[in-house]
């Protein structure tokens, strides 16, 4: 025990507790309901119709302001600001131009100031914003919404973009994964059987891939592929398509495809080929002797044994898929784009960690919903990394 | 998490008192900073134009590292409270967002010096390129360009002409945001410079930019890095593509491409230094924004305009092969004849929505 406590340690600073705090981000976001605790609690009062009461002004008047010196005003606005267009600049011009008003009535100076303070929407997106645990973010993650009353809707049909990026990703990981099995296979089977001397020269093909920079491989495929590439230059000499109608391999789901069936395939040729070697080659031979045509030998002798190597290698290859990033960005194009692309947007961009969260804990979800349905189906304990 | 820039100092000076050796020595340490800039042809202009001759003159060592946009970084930096980014080079978008949300210092117009020809900071900087926390260092634009080699006969040049797959066939290149695309989709379809931001704050507005990209979405080629656009082109897989300038201007010559730009419709856009929030290296940062904002015009070396009227003069040609920089940079008058400024308040406020819309519009 004592001797893996380093590496529990290791484990829980630098995964777990990560893990934990993005996951806590998906639900809890007190920015707001920190910032304005009074605005929020007078606002309990309002019914939801018209303007809200003079108290509601008065609180907001002077949190607005206190938020503004504390400069936390940027982070309340664009919170709001997500829940209603516009507002962010609604926010601080009005914190700024308070600064020179003394006394009330306070409603009245907020809607001589912008006259969003009187519409109803601003304060029905104060009063979510405000909510200190909330699941708008795990709701925006799959294209729906909380209107005002509570009900909660599908998004505008202009702004679904989760659901069919999160399906789209689970179809492209799951081609990539049968790609790399059928490209995989053979030369795992290659390798394992090849005598010792031309075997090692065949891993190492596989190997010096796998070990040179991704970007570099990533870009490699860009110069093969695009439109006046290695491949279609090639198409276009030997005549088998014309100069004006060369294919568009790449910046589509195609380039993502073929790039990242390339990228993962050592993922999937390792395991099999590490169980493959473990197959004694008399097992064939033995099933040959005794009157089993080669394809029966394969399916009833040779592909059972192989199975721990299948399934390590395609969930390998299916869960890395799930989250690849790099690859989809460089050469998806818009069809090829992923929901880890989105993570990153939300992550880098939009500064919207709290929906990244909750895109990358749907995803988490559906690895561990696969997991076990892997072992109930398979059983993990038959899985082989080699 | 985020403290007064007061108490801070209070108790540095307290810690000071305390431990007058301990604090020497960090002010020795501080005697180098960290400034982020974009990398490639900018970043190497930048530390030539700004980041040698401060080290020169002050003796203040900086050390440049690069990004690719955006706060995240800053961000966590700011959060965690462990801030080793000291100066950087942001949007003026970025500036506004960051300054409200408190991760970057205020910066005191006071301290800024004057231009080369006298004039005090205030009045010589360009309207707009001088914020809370920012101070304008180059004036850059979104145009684009194509390559003179496929179009031997009638050439683009209007913005209209991007859009006009029958006149000029052939894929174009676009940056995968809907910025810039939403503002010449409506200046094509004949929205007058001074209306376009109006337009696009209504729904209907939205529509139609959509409804123009919609006409030349199947013919796009989509780009995310500055770096790519003159590849492109280069590459012949696409006729013609929005870049920025002067990434253009360095293929032209630099690299002798044919390349041509249309600055009708250009977008103009503005960088700035700005210090982040909670920098122990807080006066030396602020030197060194003061110092680029009037250090040798950047423009000599990559062709982007000046923010302060009084560096104008200062750009005549270029360092490296001599070219005329005037009709290169986008503050050129003739350049400027149907230019758009962006409108940054505007974006703030609308990007959550428009890249969602966009998103889900490229997905269609």
């Amino acid at each position: 025990m004592g001797l893996v406590l380093p590496l529990l340690v290791f484990l829980g600073v630098t995964f777990l507790a990560p893990l934990a705090t993005m996951l806590l981000r998906s639900v809890h976001d007190p920015v707001v309901a920190d910032a304005l605790p009074a605005t929020l609690a007078a606002l309990r009062e309002w019914e939801g119709e018209g303007p809200p009461p003079e108290a509601v002004y008065e609180a907001a008047a002077r949190e607005l302001g206190s938020a503004r010196e504390a400069r936390t005003l940027g982070q309340v606005a664009g919170r709001v600001n997500r829940l209603q267009s516009g507002l962010r600049s609604v926010f601080t011009r009005t914190a700024r131009n308070l600064e020179d008003v003394t006394g009330g009535p306070w409603r009245e100076a907020m809607a001589g100031i912008d006259s969003a303070w009187v519409d109803p929407g601003t304060w029905h997106a104060v009063r979510a914003a405000g909510e200190r645990f909330t699941a708008r973010h795990y709701l925006n993650a799959v294209d729906m919404q909380r209107l005002p009353d509570g009900s909660v809707a599908p998004q505008p049909e202009e702004r679904r973009i989760y659901l069919p990026l999160l399906w789209r990703t689970l179809l492209v990981s799951l081609a990539i994964t049968v790609f790399c099995l059928i490209l995989g296979y053979p030369i795992a089977h290659l390798i394992a059987h090849a005598p010792p001397r031309r075997g090692n020269l065949l891993l190492a093909l596989v190997l010096v891939p796998f070990w040179t920079s991704l970007l570099v491989r990533t870009t490699s495929w860009i110069v093969l592929l695009q439109t006046q590439g290695v491949i279609n230059d090639v198409l276009v000499a030997v005549g088998l398509v014309g100069d004006d109608g060369r294919l568009s391999m790449v910046y589509n789901m195609t380039g993502t495809l073929v790039a990242m069936t390339h990228v993962l395939l050592p993922f999937m040729v390792l395991p099999l080929y590490s169980v493959m070697r473990s197959i004694p080659p008399l097992h064939m031979r033995a099933a040959a002797s005794m009157g089993a045509t080669p394809a029966q030998a394969f399916r009833r002798v040779y592909w059972p044994q192989t199975l721990p190597g299948v399934g390590a290698g395609s969930l390998l290859v299916f869960i890395l898929a799930i989250g690849y990033y790099i690859t989809p960005a460089l050469v998806g194009g818009s069809s090829g784009q992923l929901i880890s692309n989105m993570v990153a947007y939300h992550m880098q961009t939009s500064l919207n960690w709290g929906l990244a969260a909750a895109l990358g804990a749907l995803l988490l979800a559906g690895v561990l919903v696969l997991y076990l349905l892997y072992d109930r189906l398979v059983g993990v304990e038959r899985m082989s990394l080699g | 998490m985020r403290t007064d820039p007061l108490a801070r100092a209070a108790a540095r000076t307290s810690a000071c008192a305390a431990a007058l050796v301990a604090c020497l020595a960090g002010h020795v340490t501080a005697q180098s900073i960290t400034a982020v800039s974009y990398g490639g042809s900018y970043q190497k202009a930048s530390t030539e134009a700004w980041f040698e001759p401060f080290t020169a003159a002050t003796g203040i060592r900086v050390g440049v590292e690069d990004f690719t946009g955006g706060l995240a970084q800053i961000r966590a930096q700011v959060e965690v409270g462990n801030v080793y980014w000291d100066v950087v080079d942001l949007n003026a978008s970025d500036v506004v967002i960051a300054c409200d949300e408190g991760l970057l210092e205020y910066i005191d117009t006071e301290m800024l010096p004057p231009g080369a020809d006298g004039t005090p900071a205030a009045e010589d900087f360009a309207p707009g390129t001088l914020s809370d926390c920012g101070a304008g260092v180059v004036v850059w634009s979104t145009i684009y360009a194509f390559d003179a080699r496929r179009f031997p006969g009638a050439r683009p040049e209007t913005i209209a002409d991007f859009f006009d797959l029958e006149k000029f066939p052939g894929r174009r290149g676009m940056r995968r945001v809907p910025m810039f695309n939403l503002e010449i989709a409506l200046l094509a379809d004949g929205v007058p410079t001074e209306e376009v931001y109006a337009l696009l704050d209504t729904p209907e507005g939205l529509d139609r930019a959509f409804r123009k990209l919609d006409t030349i979405k199947d013919h796009v080629v989509w780009w995310e890095a500055g770096a790519q656009p003159p590849q492109m082109l280069a590459d012949g897989e696409v006729v013609m593509s929005t870049a920025y300038n002067g990434r253009i201007f360095n293929a032209q010559v630099l690299e002798n491409q044919p390349f041509e730009i249309v600055w009708d419709g250009q977008l103009l856009d503005i960088n700035q230094l700005a210090i982040v929030a909670g920098t122990p290296r807080l006066e030396e940062a602020m030197r060194l924004v003061s110092f680029a904002s009037t250090a040798e015009a950047l423009g000599r070396r990559i062709s982007y305009g000046p923010a302060r009227a009084s560096a104008a003069p200062l750009i005549t040609t270029h360092l490296e092969t001599g070219v005329e920089m005037g009709p290169h940079l986008p503050t050129h008058p003739p350049n400027m004849a149907r230019a758009l400024r962006r409108d940054w308040d505007w974006w703030v406020d609308n990007q959550d929505v428009l890249n969602e819309r966009f998103s889900a519009w490229l997905a269609r």
